[in-house]
């Protein structure tokens, strides 16, 4: 199939050619217009047929698995049933997540750039210099950035200050008036549960399978001293920030998509002319208020094309956040930013790689894929009319 | 009746980088009085007129030497302040340049820039303006439509009544009309006229008759250099230079 279009392309290339030097002999320039009207007309179809059966090919085979249940219902029976809620929630949080983030930094380092730069000085050819070269990475590459910087370096290191901030707190209560370890500095497993639970309630109540433990390696009734059950403790408190979520999935997505936002957002701050901005000047405005008050909702089209763009690219990227946050089964949906979550494009490959039986999820995955497009397509007919809206409102083409 | 002298300029020479724009420029604008600098394409009138309300500072590369004074203040020392400059020296471009916004908002931006934020006396200053620049009849019942809705000529009062809004002393006019067809020019012609008794106006023009028309002194600048000033009267029926007289009676330009 593959070099029967390949085949095709070339003949049309060579007779285009020879048919243009023909032609231009003949001088007849109404067959000439006609031939390239219909040529550009013919690419012109063969895209939208093209379009149109990868639709209705992929809408073809999913449509048997496709019902309200399967939207609103997590995977079931080893990913052979159920439906793709989680994923649907998912991707919808991480793509908003990642616009709430990548899109303010984006136009704020847009509007440094054409506003306040210096052209040609070392730091805007730094900063361009940096966003051409973001916007070349791999996309994979950026997953590994996230996995080593914001889960290895910045969240660890946030785990490292919660931890010590328990364990402090944790001996403030052991010290406290009337806690058992007050007279002798020991205390059973049962009194440390009792008066965990009575002064942090909501976070030791957790711990209770670790007591028992505690309690076992010291024996049932035996009293524990404080600094072995701290110690305890210490060791087996859990990584919060340090693993994969959602938060740092999407922070290493607004990464990825920043250039979109920048290269965009610069593009409409530049199509403001420059007699409005002189205008706003010359009335006593300062240039902030200027930036504010005309650039910036004259730029706003154009910013939220870069969103648009953003969302379209951030729905589906996979690469990303296959190290940082996103989960092969996961039937809870995400309740904190640090919480994992399934995603769409990832429920796709799982679907198609990691199958128990074939014949089972070839229907779900092109059930999975019609719904991916259909969100995008949602998102980004949302953000078109909005700024369509916008457009009108404030009379700028860009 | 004799007037104050308002504006001040003192050799003042500016370069775009090693291109020399304006050479030795010393002249004194009169209080409530129009000033109109003529001249042909390029001579440097609109330059020089920029460089009073320092619009000049925002182009890459100008260089100004010399003073410019303005109420016994040189606006180019370092401890003056631009915003609070360009409030006092209001200017009119030479295209309407309304924002895309309402007429209403179009007027009210400056005097919300500067801090004004209550609504009864936003509409005063708003009404007010749109009377001065006389445009208000106009607009009255449409001040919440977009200023691009308006024609061109319009819009220049719009623009106007923007400038007014922000309660300036002298007006800069770079070349107000020159987009205009002859019978908005008319009716900004007589606005400058009326505008005068409360403001000190500078006007660039490329159309003589107008310079003859609306104002009082006339400055005529040559490749950079300002040529000949005088009333303009004098100007056009009897001016001393050559050159001036070749330009009026439009032998070259």
């Amino acid at each position: 199939m593959a070099y029967i279009i390949l085949i095709l392309l070339i003949v049309v290339i060579v007779a285009v050619y020879f048919f243009k030097k023909k032609l231009s002999l003949t001088q007849n320039k109404k067959i000439n217009e006609r031939f390239f009207v219909s040529l550009t007309g013919l690419s012109a179809v063969f895209i939208i047929v093209f379009i149109g059966y990868l639709l209705l090919h992929i809408f073809l085979l999913g449509k048997g698995s496709l019902s309200w249940e399967f939207l609103t219902t997590p995977p079931k029976d080893g990913l052979t049933g159920g439906g793709i809620f989680p994923a649907i929630v998912g991707t919808s949080l991480l793509v908003m997540i990642m616009s709430i983030i990548g899109v303010p930094i984006g136009t704020i380092t847009a509007i440094y750039l054409v506003e306040y730069a210096k052209e040609n000085s070392i730091i805007t050819k730094s900063i361009r210099f940096a966003v051409n070269t973001l916007a070349g990475v791999p996309s994979i590459v950026f997953g590994l950035f996230g996995l080593g910087f914001f889960i290895g370096v910045v969240g660890k290191q946030m785990d490292v200050v919660e931890a010590n901030n328990r364990i402090s707190k944790m001996e403030r209560v052991f010290e406290q008036q009337g806690s058992p370890f007050a007279d002798d500095g020991k205390a059973t497993g049962t009194e440390i549960q009792q008066l965990l639970e009575k002064n942090d309630k909501e976070y030791w109540l957790k711990q209770t399978e670790k007591i028992k433990i505690l309690t076992e390696i010291y024996g049932a009734g035996n009293p524990i001293p404080k600094a072995g059950a701290m110690k305890f403790f210490k060791e087996r408190i859990q990584p919060n920030w340090g693993q994969p979520s959602l938060i740092w999935a999407a922070l290493t997505m607004a990464l990825l998509t920043l250039p979109v936002v920048i290269v965009s957002v610069e593009e409409a701050i530049k199509t403001i002319p420059r007699d409005l901005r002189e205008a706003s000047l010359a009335l006593g405005a300062t240039k902030f208020m200027t930036i504010l008050r005309v650039v910036l909702p004259g730029a706003l089209p154009g910013i939220l094309t870069g969103t648009i763009l953003t969302i379209g690219r951030g729905a589906g990227e996979v690469a990303p956040i296959l190290f940082t946050g996103v989960a092969y089964y996961l039937p809870d949906l995400p309740k904190a930013a640090t919480s994992q979550f399934m995603h769409l494009g990832y429920h796709i490959y799982v679907l198609a790689t990691q199958s128990t039986n074939v014949d089972l999820t070839k229907s779900l995955q092109y059930a999975t894929t019609f719904v991916l497009l259909a969100l995008t397509f949602v998102l980004n007919f949302t953000a078109v009319m909005i700024r369509s809206k916008i457009r009108r409102r404030v009379g700028n083409n860009n | 009746m004799k007037s104050n002298i308002k504006i001040s300029t003192q050799e003042l020479n500016l370069f775009y980088g090693a291109k020399q724009a304006l050479t030795n420029i010393t002249l004194d604008i009169l209080e409530n009085q129009v000033t109109a600098f003529i001249g042909p394409s390029g001579c440097g009138k609109s330059t020089f007129i920029r460089t009073l309300n320092r619009m000049n500072d925002l182009i890459d590369g100008v260089k100004i030497t010399g003073k410019v004074i303005i109420d016994g203040i040189d606006i180019y020392d370092k401890n003056i302040d631009v915003v609070q400059l360009r409030k006092r020296i209001g200017m009119v471009f030479q295209k309407s340049n309304p924002f895309p916004k309402s007429i209403y908002d179009n007027v009210a931006y400056g005097p919300r820039v500067n801090g004004i934020t209550d609504k009864n006396k936003l509409d005063e200053i708003v009404e007010q303006s749109l009377k001065r620049a006389a445009i208000w009849e106009e607009t009255k019942d449409r001040l919440k439509s977009s200023a691009l809705g308006f024609s061109g000529g319009q819009q220049q009062r719009v623009c106007i009544a923007r400038c007014l809004a922000v309660n300036p002393d002298v007006i800069l006019m770079d070349e107000p009309a020159s987009a205009l067809d002859p019978i908005s020019t008319s009716k900004i012609e007589e606005l400058v006229h009326e505008l005068k008794e409360h403001y000190t106006i500078v006007i660039v023009t490329h159309n003589m008759q107008q310079a003859a028309r609306i104002s009082d002194y006339t400055a005529f600048f040559y490749l950079g250099e300002l040529i000949e000033y005088d009333k303009t009267k004098k100007i056009f029926t009897n001016p001393s230079n050559k050159k001036t007289e070749e330009y009026v009676t439009g032998r070259f330009g």
